[in-house]
């Protein structure tokens, strides 16, 4: 049967009625669809929605406010980078690479440099000073993606203020991200061999100051939400996954340390020196998105403590090389602030053209053609803010990569969402979906 | 557009001399016993719980300090089965596909990296199938995560996952057409505007391979 | 572009159509709602322009980003738009009541950015017509704001009625005439 509204037409289908909701009468709406005999009610939270994390597609089954089936559709945001990628040469790739998962654009980076580094053979050789460097960045992208992560889900939850502070912090660290590299976000800082240029002076004190600073704000987040009535009651509970769940799902990440695995690969595999750090593993027991909740904000703690013991690697390092020695990989170009912005430094042009013809050589090369990678394929992974986030690239000895896939976390855990919502209502999918903390660029690629 | 004379490039412009070479991306040879590590414990522990593990495997390729086990497809659910239960492969990390063209009736592959909790362990497994008969086993009975994955793997290579509960397109849209990540799928692209030129997509530029 | 909005459009051209044309742009420029249409990296500088953590866009009376399209003017298309999400975006638009404009932020939005490829919609001008143009990669907050100030200006002049119909055939036949970008030869044409 079709209602006669025109902003709210529907059409037979071979699934039953399908009505489109563009304006109208929710009345005669409603009268038409309690009039049919179904009992449930198919509705779509579409791409565009505020509370969906993302451009996530949610098909919901409703039976009155309980979801009975939940399906994701992803997809919205594909963007080909892995493709794009075999079409430029192994440094470019950082480039696209680290505008997957932007929020977390160093932990994408920081995993494809990983398995070139291992394609390559000089795991061992990139300098100290460079993966302490690494380690740095890595830890303060996981406060600005963990920040995101809980100003967003308390906003989807209806708690606007813990926005503002969250993005507040953010706001530090994207300030710290644009001295050393020069951008807020989506940076291309970290190079095949190291870093891309070493930390400007005087940063090592701001960014001490700027710890400090953080320390004081972590305070006002926890005082709003961790203990509040209404918090707990929108998120004890919800969302419940257990760790059989999550090992078959393939889900890691806070999503599987809330249910008290404390597997985190900062700890079990580590990378770029991740050994010689103290810091904990968060866990919590609960399986629910509180747990998940809480394991962020100590994460955030734990984080500082690693970038303070950073730091003062960094002091001792003072002077060191920050790209692998070898010159038939390390990038060449010195960067410096000149008079018309950030480029290549004066000293380093005054080397390739004045003294060194190797210098000028290499630096042609290295910036038309790019290095060599053996062939071979590789595995790397790195735990990324929301997982365990894989680079898996293979190499047919040339210049670009034969082929690049990256295994986002985002991309398993949101697998969960149904396991997670079916039986629930329908405001606790958006609890659950923003305690996976998807991020659809990572998802969708 | 069309200048003439001695000056300008015709063609493709590129002077490097290696235009016309083609690179054939050789796959690793099987790797001989001992492994290092702990690929020995696990190939042993293999060989242990599945008896025919011969027959399964194609070839234990060692390199870079990974383990790679290139099992036949028919064999594939069993000896997932088997990595899972009795040598605690809890975590499948996905599928990734890789298109080798110039491997003629070999042409597609499915890549598992597999992971250990209990052992902290890593592994690989890879199946071949050529690109006339592209069917694939697939795990979801195994591990539940893989999902999403194979139907990704369909959607850019055209890997078909017999067995899986619904295998559609995830990434493109549900009425594309071709494989997207497959070498002989163009990278797509139109020529990019300038002042005075145009500049061709970024698969026909002339470039250094 | 050419949409009729109601009594204002029926005025007659004359010392009237122009008063009521200030006070309309006037009105319309600084009570501008945006529609949330974030897609990816962009989407969180705009974020950080819309929290009032440090870029705060309420100075603007702005930052109420409107989820449903009917109570928003503005739609910032903020990342890149796939061709499945082509269509969407076009139904968003529609949806939109008018007056409306759109503001492509980001490479992405604007003409496809580093993404020429088979996925990623060439500039989302092939999908709705684009009011103004931000580059960047992802454009920082001050130049989002800078990018709004400038759709301020350009609302404040925007004709209405028969001054409007006048005004698009003028625009139609510079953009007929106008040199193709690829034929603009000689330094910093």
């Amino acid at each position: 049967m079709t209602i006669s509204d025109p902003y709210a037409p529907s059409r037979e289908t071979t699934e039953g009625t399908v009505f489109s909701v563009t304006g109208g009468d929710w009345d005669s709406l409603v009268q038409e669809i309690g009039s049919t005999k179904e009992e449930r009610v198919v509705v779509n939270m579409g791409p565009q929605h505020p509370s969906t994390h993302g451009v996530l597609r949610l098909v919901l089954e409703l039976e009155g406010e309980t979801v009975t089936e939940v399906r994701c559709g992803i997809g919205y945001l594909h963007t080909g980078i892995e493709k794009n990628m075999e079409f430029r040469n192994w440094t470019q790739g950082t480039t696209f690479v680290t505008r997957m998962d932007y929020l977390g654009p160093i932990f994408n980076e920081t995993a494809y440099c990983l398995a070139i580094e291992k394609l390559l053979g000089i795991t061992n050789d990139v300098p100290e000073r460079a993966s302490v460097i690494r380690v740095m960045m890595m830890e303060l992208n996981r406060i600005s993606s963990h920040m995101v992560a809980l100003g967003t889900g308390a906003l989807e939850l209806g708690a606007i203020t813990p926005m503002f502070f969250a993005f507040r912090e953010r706001e530090i660290v994207l300030d710290l991200f644009e001295m050393i590299s020069g951008l807020r976000m989506n940076m291309a800082y970290i190079r095949p061999g190291g870093v891309q240029q070493d930390l400007p002076d005087g940063a090592i004190p701001k960014i001490r100051e700027a710890l400090a600073q953080m320390r004081k704000n972590f305070k006002d987040n926890t005082t709003l939400l961790v203990g509040n009535s209404i918090w707990l009651k929108r998120t004890q509970g919800i969302g419940y996954l257990d760790l059989a769940g999550a090992t078959t799902l393939g889900i890691t990440g806070p999503v599987l340390r809330s249910t008290g695995l404390p597997w985190d690969l900062r700890k079990v595999q580590p990378y770029c020196g991740y050994e010689d750090y103290n810091f904990d593993v968060i866990t919590a027991d609960t399986c629910d998105v509180y747990g998940r909740f809480l394991i962020r904000m100590n994460e955030l703690e734990q984080s500082l403590r690693i970038i303070e013991q950073a730091l003062d690697k960094l002091e001792k390092l003072e002077g060191a090389p920050v790209m692998v020695a070898d010159k038939k990989i390390a990038w060449p170009a010195q960067l410096a602030l000149g008079g018309d912005g950030l480029g290549n430094s004066l000293n380093h042009i005054r080397e390739i053209m004045g003294t060194s013809m190797e210098s000028l050589i290499h630096h042609f090369k290295l910036v038309t053609e790019g290095f060599n990678v053996p062939a071979g394929q590789v595995y790397a992974a790195v735990e990324s803010a929301r997982g365990e986030l894989g680079a898996h690239v293979v190499s047919d000895g040339g210049t670009r990569p034969y082929r690049m896939h990256f295994r986002e976390p985002s991309f398993n855990n949101l697998q969960a969402t149904s396991a997670m919502s079916e039986g629930g209502m329908i405001a606790d999918i958006i609890g659950a979906v923003a305690s996976i903390d998807p991020v659809m660029g990572g998802v969708d690629r | 557009m069309t200048d003439s004379g001695m000056f300008g490039a015709r063609g493709t412009g590129d002077t490097s001399g290696y235009g016309g070479l083609v690179r054939t991306a050789a796959s690793a040879g099987s790797s001989e016993r001992p492994y290092g590590g702990y690929f020995d414990g696990v190939a042993d522990d293999l060989e242990r719980a599945y008896p025919e593990f011969s027959t399964a495997i194609e070839r234990v390729v060692v390199d870079r300090g990974e383990l790679t086990l290139h099992i036949k497809r028919e064999k594939l659910v069993e000896v997932a089965m088997i990595l899972r239960d009795s040598l605690k492969f809890e975590m499948c990390m996905g599928v990734s596909g890789v298109h080798y063209p110039n491997n003629v009736g070999r042409e597609l592959v499915a890549v598992y990296p597999l992971l250990s909790i209990t052992n902290n362990r890593r592994i690989r497994l890879e199946v071949t199938v050529a690109d006339s008969d592209a069917h694939i086993p697939s795990l979801v009975e195994v591990w539940a995560g893989n999902n999403w994955h194979e139907r990704e793997t369909f959607d850019m290579f055209g890997i078909i996952f017999d067995g899986h509960p619904g295998l559609t397109r995830i990434l493109m849209p549900d009425d594309w057409q071709g494989h997207p990540q497959r070498k002989d799928y163009a990278l797509g692209g139109i020529p990019v505007e300038y002042k005075g030129a145009t500049i061709p997509a970024p698969d026909n530029r002339r470039s250094y391979k | 572009m050419g949409l009729k909005m109601g009594l204002e459009e029926k005025i007659p051209s004359g010392f009237l159509l122009t008063t009521v044309e200030k006070l309309a742009g006037y009105m319309r420029k600084n009570s501008l709602w945006p529609a949330t249409f974030g897609l990816a990296c962009c989407a969180i500088e705009m974020m950080a322009v819309g929290s009032a953590a440090k870029y705060d866009i309420s100075r603007f009376g702005m930052e109420v980003f409107r989820a449903s399209p009917r109570q928003a003017d503005l739609m910032i298309v903020a990342g890149r738009v796939s061709n499945k999400m082509a269509p969407v975006l076009r139904q968003i638009y529609d949806q939109m009541s008018a007056p409306k404009w759109v503001l492509a932020m980001g490479a992405c939005a604007s003409s496809g950015g580093m993404f020429n490829n088979y996925a990623i919609v060439q500039g989302v001008d092939h999908i709705v017509p684009v009011d103004i143009y931000l580059p960047g990669c992802p454009p920082r907050p001050e130049m989002l704001m800078d990018a709004i100030l400038k759709l301020h200006e350009k609302i404040n002049v925007e004709k209405l009625g028969s001054n409007r119909a006048q005004v698009i055939k003028e625009v139609e036949l510079a953009a007929m005439n106008a040199k193709p970008t690829h034929e603009m030869k000689g330094l910093l044409a």
